[in-house]
């Protein structure tokens, strides 16, 4: 039994050892394009289109895909930046909008973005970046100051050297320190790292995330890592996600889905991974073209425009999550399912 | 442990401060050498207004039939006599207090109105943007000169529909550059990042928006100060605005105008006062704008 | 391409019904009842609430805009209080003076704004640039009333080369393209010229600029390439902004020129509001400034569509 598929456990009910820690529903958001003559919508981006998985308490899930499969997106719907149009955010049990208010969700799910230098404000001081959320929620000043400082030390910045600078004047790396420090100054639970490493150089990238690994364990946080790199994400996840077009393709423990990927999508993903080891390297089929436009995208599995082993069913039906060998592994692909109609029962070597 | 309760582990010590960006760009200011020439300029003409009674050497309302418009250099008129015989000097040096006021403070209530109204929409944005900036529009679609004339034309003259013609033209283009760079700055991360901190509308246009947008407007109002001194005083000249016998550059120049013919350089004076006033104030926000042109 | 300008036009619309809104509240804000200049001081009030009908002031504020909207519509801007004329006359005579005076104006600006800015940007950061940068500082700073009456100082009083006023010799009202006649256009549309040279040479001179500092352009540059070729590739691309430019300042003008106009008694639509406003004649007020106001807003238009037709990136959302 999968959890993604677990759509008819209602929350409070579970008991609270066993419960995810935060549940998305069936989560759908939909841009409307503005033009024509009269400012009339005239189509929309599927950004994402009505995808559920669980995040488990003091996990990290990982979530991959190519650019402007959704990633961003679902990032921000999780601490609702984007009002979802339809589905549910449960978070330890409590519903979002029903006995859990969206100051509360905040507090717990916070979040640290891709650009170091647009996410901290220029006229603030480092410390005073750190401080506002605290300060917010009612903190005093001279106790939001002093977390401040504590959380600068934490993250490897010494106070009385950085407290008082002001963004422009300290690194990428050191920059992406203080956002994290500032994601951590609410104590949430869970941290939603949206491509929070990628623009760092590949050495900064490195001590970056020792340092996320070590304030997982120290603070018992859950992380949501969202990355278009591969190599890192399964560095740092226990469970991946594999995002295409606004839908989930693949979830599943990392090393399951790394080994032996379930759908055609994810296989390509990897394929066109770059590896150290020459003998690893692959001349298998990499993903050729850009991914379909998300305003109309492509009939049943959104990824047979793309795929080597499409077939009439793959145009016609719409393929959902289904249960793979390993233990919570699934895959919404026709091949491998049960009677889907696809005449493969396993993808090829 | 949990991070609510900050331990001592951390003594609070005085952390070494970077100058902030205002002391910065105010540094890079004084550097600008034509930018401190106008600021020097404008201090005097500043002073020159507040001090009028001390300054001048004469009555600028006395008039003398017998002294009608002396040459520049008649003794005891420095500066000649006007059409009435007043004195030109005293009359130039009283008439900064009405044109300074009348060129300024409509562009800084503009700036407070304008601002409030553009980073109003900007944040807010949806329907009360369209609305408020379709509204906005309407008013930008005159050009500055007609609207002011429009408008105090129709409130007849007098200092206090002047103002309001002119504080009324300045408020559009304000809203407008308020209203685009609030709609920037809106997008930017930090502010995402406040908003998932769980923070106010109100608290984070406070902390986070007016530091970075209220900049920019400020520099632009700036820029509109010499458009409105040149446009004060050309309501004055039209005869809207200040009425006489107030001493006021733009009515100088409207009530001398027949005396070109007799004292063309005494006649030209209350114009050149407009004149430098304007190109100072031109030069200044020009250097501001570069001082304020930080590249990080 | 159609497309965008019938787009463009929808968006205008709703603005130019504002301006409308506006113009006709022009009458509304003037202080006293709009009565007043025409009816005797002692008026009884049987006659006064007479007046009051026959005039439709009686009437709410936007059935009262309706009816003058639709008289505006059919070219009927009511009655000048001063000279008993239709408005709509006055104005006639004098757009066409006016236009004439801006046009000629927009071409020198833009000629000289043009030379300046190619200059400033070509010899960026030299003295060269800082000084042809002064002079356009000095165009927008200057206060082009007070710059008519120092030309007129120069070259009417004390050379007395050029008429100081008027549009023609013995005021005959009809224009003719003779020296008797262009004498007098010379310096209005010398000193009108003066408000758009200064943007338009801040305008050239970052065009130019942008465009010399582009990789492209270096490149050819670091090849010893750089000739005529490269000065074509400036003009092409400078020009569609510059021409923009230049059309809105020619809106500009056409609202800027009532002071100028005031200082040459040239007769156009800024000496017939001035009049307007000498006589607080709010009828006729009323109407130069719909005129003018609606002119800018369509020439806005027009400028933006064409703007857009020559170079399809600039296309306002």
């Amino acid at each position: 039994m999968t959890e993604a598929l677990m759509t008819h456990e209602t929350a409070g009910e579970a008991p609270s050892a066993d419960r995810p820690l935060l549940q998305v529903r069936g989560i759908v958001k939909h841009f409307p394009l503005k033009g024509g003559l009269f400012g009339r919508s005239t189509g929309t981006v599927r950004a994402v289109d009505g995808i559920s998985f669980d995040v488990r308490k003091g996990e990290t899930l990982g979530i991959v895909g190519e650019s402007g499969c959704g990633k961003s997106t679902t990032a921000r719907l999780l601490v609702d930046l984007i009002t979802p149009d339809d589905g549910e955010i449960v978070f330890d049990g409590r519903k979002l909008g029903r006995d859990l208010t969206l100051t509360e969700l905040r507090r717990n799910v916070q979040m640290v973005f891709q650009d170091s230098y647009a996410s901290l404000n220029p006229r603030l001081t480092l410390e005073d970046s750190i401080a506002f959320a605290p300060a917010v929620h009612g903190m005093t000043d001279a106790d939001a100051r002093r977390l401040a400082r504590e959380l600068l030390f934490k993250v490897g910045l010494e106070p009385k050297r950085f407290a008082g600078r002001y963004p422009h004047e300290i690194s990428g790396g050191q920059r992406q320190r203080v956002n994290i420090a500032r994601a951590l100054a609410l104590s949430p639970k869970v941290v939603i790292l949206d491509e929070a490493v990628s623009a760092l150089d590949k050495s900064v990238e490195a001590q970056v995330l020792n340092l996320l690994m070590d304030l997982k364990a120290e603070l018992d946080l859950t992380y949501v890592f969202i990355s278009h790199d591969l190599n890192v994400v399964r560095f740092m996840s226990d469970r991946v996600m594999v995002m295409y077009l606004g839908e989930v393709a693949e979830i599943g423990p990392v090393d399951a889905i790394y080994a032996k990927p379930a759908h055609p999508y994810s296989r390509a993903l990897l394929a066109s991974m770059p590896s150290m080891d020459p003998d690893s390297r692959t001349e298998a089929v990499v993903l050729t073209g850009d991914p379909p436009n998300p305003i109309d995208p492509p009939s049943g599995c959104r990824f047979h425009t793309r795929c080597g082993f499409a077939e009439a069913v793959c145009s016609r039906e719409k393929p959902l999550l289904h249960a793979r060998a390993a233990q919570g592994h699934s895959a919404a692909c026709h091949v491998g399912g049960v009677d889907t109609g696809h005449t493969l029962s396993e993808l090829p070597a | 442990m949990s991070l609510f309760s900050p331990s001592a582990a951390v003594p609070v010590v005085p952390a070494e401060r970077s100058p902030g960006y205002w002391s910065l760009v105010l540094r890079r200011l004084s550097r600008d050498k034509v930018a401190m020439i106008a600021f020097v300029v404008i201090l005097a003409l500043v002073l020159m207004a507040i001090f009028a009674p001390y300054i001048a050497p004469a009555d600028p309302y006395k008039s003398s039939m017998l002294r009608r418009l002396r040459p520049i250099g008649t003794p005891g008129y420095p500066l000649g006599a006007d059409e009435l015989g007043r004195d030109m000097l005293s009359r130039l040096i009283h008439g900064a207090r009405l044109s300074l006021m009348m060129g300024i403070l409509p562009v800084f209530i503009a700036f407070g109105i304008g601002s409030v109204i553009g980073v109003a929409a900007g944040y807010i944005g949806g329907r009360f943007n369209a609305l408020t900036m379709r509204t906005v529009d309407v008013f930008y679609a005159f050009p500055s000169v007609l609207l002011a004339i429009a408008l105090s034309g129709a409130l007849g003259a007098g200092i206090f529909s002047g103002l309001l013609s002119l504080t009324i033209v300045f408020i559009p283009p304000i809203a407008r550059i308020a209203e685009s760079v609030t709609t920037q700055v809106r997008k930017i991360d930090y502010v995402e990042a406040a908003r998932a901190s769980g923070a106010s509308g109100f608290t984070i246009v406070r902390v986070h928006v007016l530091g970075n947008v209220l900049g920019p407007i400020f520099v632009y109002a700036t820029s509109l100060i010499s458009v409105s001194m040149i446009l004060a005083s050309g309501l004055s000249f039209l005869g809207l605005g200040v009425k006489p016998p107030e001493p006021e550059w733009g009515l100088m120049l409207n009530t001398l105008r027949n005396a070109i013919y007799v004292q063309p350089w005494v006649a030209a004076l209350p114009g050149l006062m407009i004149f430098i006033t304007s190109i100072a104030f031109n030069l200044l926000s020009d250097g501001l704008r570069s001082a304020m042109d930080i590249k990080a | 391409m159609l497309l965008y300008a019938l787009k463009r036009l929808i968006y205008v619309l709703p603005v130019a019904v504002g301006v409308s809104i506006v113009c006709f509240m022009l009458v509304h804000i003037a202080p006293g009842d709009p009565l007043i200049s025409v009816l005797p001081p002692d008026a009884s009030a049987d006659l006064r609430e007479q007046i009051r009908r026959a005039y439709g002031f009686d009437k709410p504020l936007p059935v009262q805009y309706f009816i003058w909207l639709g008289n505006v519509m059919q070219g009927d801007f009511g009655t000048s209080i001063a000279t008993g004329r239709a408005v709509a006359e006055e104005l006639a005579k004098a757009v066409g003076n006016t236009l004439m005076l801006s046009v000629v104006a927009t071409i020198i600006g833009f000629v000289l704004g043009c030379l300046f800015g190619f200059v400033a940007g070509f010899f960026r950061d030299t003295a060269v640039d800082k000084i042809a940068s002064f002079i356009s500082v000095i165009g927008v700073s200057v206060p082009h009333y007070w710059l008519g009456m120092v030309l007129v100082i120069i070259f009417s009083v004390q050379l007395n080369w050029l008429p100081a006023t008027g549009a023609g010799p013995g005021g005959s009202g009809v224009w003719e393209w003779d020296w008797a006649h262009v004498r007098h256009l010379i310096l209005p549309a010398v000193t009108m010229s003066v408000i758009p040279m200064g943007i338009v040479a801040r305008t050239v001179r970052a065009l130019v600029a942008d465009i010399l500092s582009q990789e492209f352009v270096q490149g050819l540059k670091a090849k010893g390439l750089f000739d005529r070729g490269v000065l074509r590739h400036v003009v092409k691309n400078a020009a569609p902004t510059a021409l923009a430019v230049m059309g809105l300042q020619l809106g500009y003008l056409l609202g800027g020129s009532i002071l100028i106009e005031t200082v040459f008694s040239w007769p156009g639509t800024g000496f017939l509001l001035g009049q307007a406003i000498f006589q607080r004649d709010i009828p006729l007020l009323q109407g130069v400034i719909l005129v003018l106001a609606m002119f800018f807003v369509f020439l806005n238009l027009a400028v933006d569509v064409m703007q857009s037709a020559l170079d399809p990136r600039v296309q306002r959302s």
